[in-house]
């Protein structure tokens, strides 16, 4: 195959993945307004916050009638995977300046998976570019109708409250493939935020999951 | 609670902690313990998200027979590799399905 034809191939893979995360944008936008916050909120987080997770997470925790600090610190320790992935990305981008600041916003899960797995940092560089871009129309725009629709449609209606964990499955499943350690982890911090819902304000459950197993972690390396 | 404050909060957390990334040096990351603990806390984290989302409601524990329909069925494509968007549009159409006929 041409290099024009690889190139155009990881294009038309990276708008894909764009589209596929549309319909993941349009019910947070309506999760989000049903949660409480307005359409220009909604979408202010979805324009500049920019990663999906961590945007579920945190109005998962406000729909519950959790508390700021609880909001914030789910959304935080979610946004906290998107550091690793720009260690990963800055030796194949080398992007300095303006540049950075913008692969910066544009370092998320999908931008990252695309561009990891091309064969050159040349192919690395077009797929996290058009990735970014991809999703980032995609993401906005069903955002914006999510939350249109949403404040229309009760989201339960239409099924979206389903959504929500099988998209949070979908994330955590490459990682359980990854090895026995990440099953363990995964099953401790399921069991863990189960035991807790009735017992502590929203967003405390899935707080102390991650709080156990920095624990854990540390007894072991001591 | 001011949404406002936690939105704007969010926006500009999320964004320091991409951009660090770019700025913190690499050898950071070759520690060991280091490393294990940030790839491992996503997984605790998701895994707390999935239980919570999906039999939550608030302070109490709801078993709604549609959001576990929908849930299960997305689980199993998931399961079976199906693409992102499969799996969310399954999970959907279930949960609604099931919800219009016995909800």
């Amino acid at each position: 195959m041409s290099n024009a034809a690889t190139r155009s191939g990881v294009v038309r893979d990276s708008l894909g993945v764009g589209i596929a995360v549309g319909a993941y944008g349009f019910a947070f936008g309506a999760s989000s307004v049903a949660a409480g916050l307005t359409v220009a909120q909604s979408s202010l987080l979805s324009l500049l916050a920019f990663t999906g997770g961590t945007q579920f997470a945190v109005v998962g925790v406000v729909a519950g009638g959790g508390g700021m600090a609880a909001a914030l610190a789910s959304g935080l320790l979610l946004g906290a995977r998107n550091t690793l992935y720009a260690m990963r990305l800055s030796p194949l981008l080398r992007v300095r300046g303006v540049r950075r600041l913008l692969a910066a916003l544009g370092t998320i899960d999908e931008s990252t998976a695309m561009a990891v797995a091309q064969p050159s940092p040349p192919l690395a560089r077009v797929a996290f570019w058009w990735t970014f871009g991809g999703v980032f129309v995609f993401w906005n725009l069903t955002t914006l109708l999510g939350a249109l629709v949403g404040s229309l449609v009760d989201p339960a209606t239409i099924g979206l409250d389903a959504v929500v964990p099988a998209a949070f499955l979908a994330l955590l499943a490459p990682r359980l493939r990854a090895g026995v350690t990440e099953v363990r982890v995964a099953v401790a911090g399921a069991v863990i935020a189960a035991a807790l819902i009735p017992f502590t304000p929203p967003g405390v459950p899935v707080l102390t999951a991650c709080a156990a197993l920095l624990l854990a972690g540390r007894v072991r390396a001591s | 609670m001011n949404e406002w404050v936690l939105v704007i909060a969010t926006i500009v957390g999320c964004y320091l902690l991409k951009l660090a990334g770019y700025l913190i040096p690499a050898r950071v990351l070759e520690r060991s313990h280091v490393r294990r603990v940030v790839e491992l806390l996503p997984v605790a984290l998701l895994a707390a998200l999935v239980v919570v989302e999906a039999i939550g409601a608030g302070r109490r524990i709801e078993l709604d027979g549609a959001r576990l329909a929908g849930f299960g069925v997305g689980a199993v494509a998931v399961w079976r590799r199906a693409p992102f968007l499969v799996v969310v549009v399954a999970a959907a159409v279930v949960a609604a399905v099931v919800r219009a006929v016995y909800g």
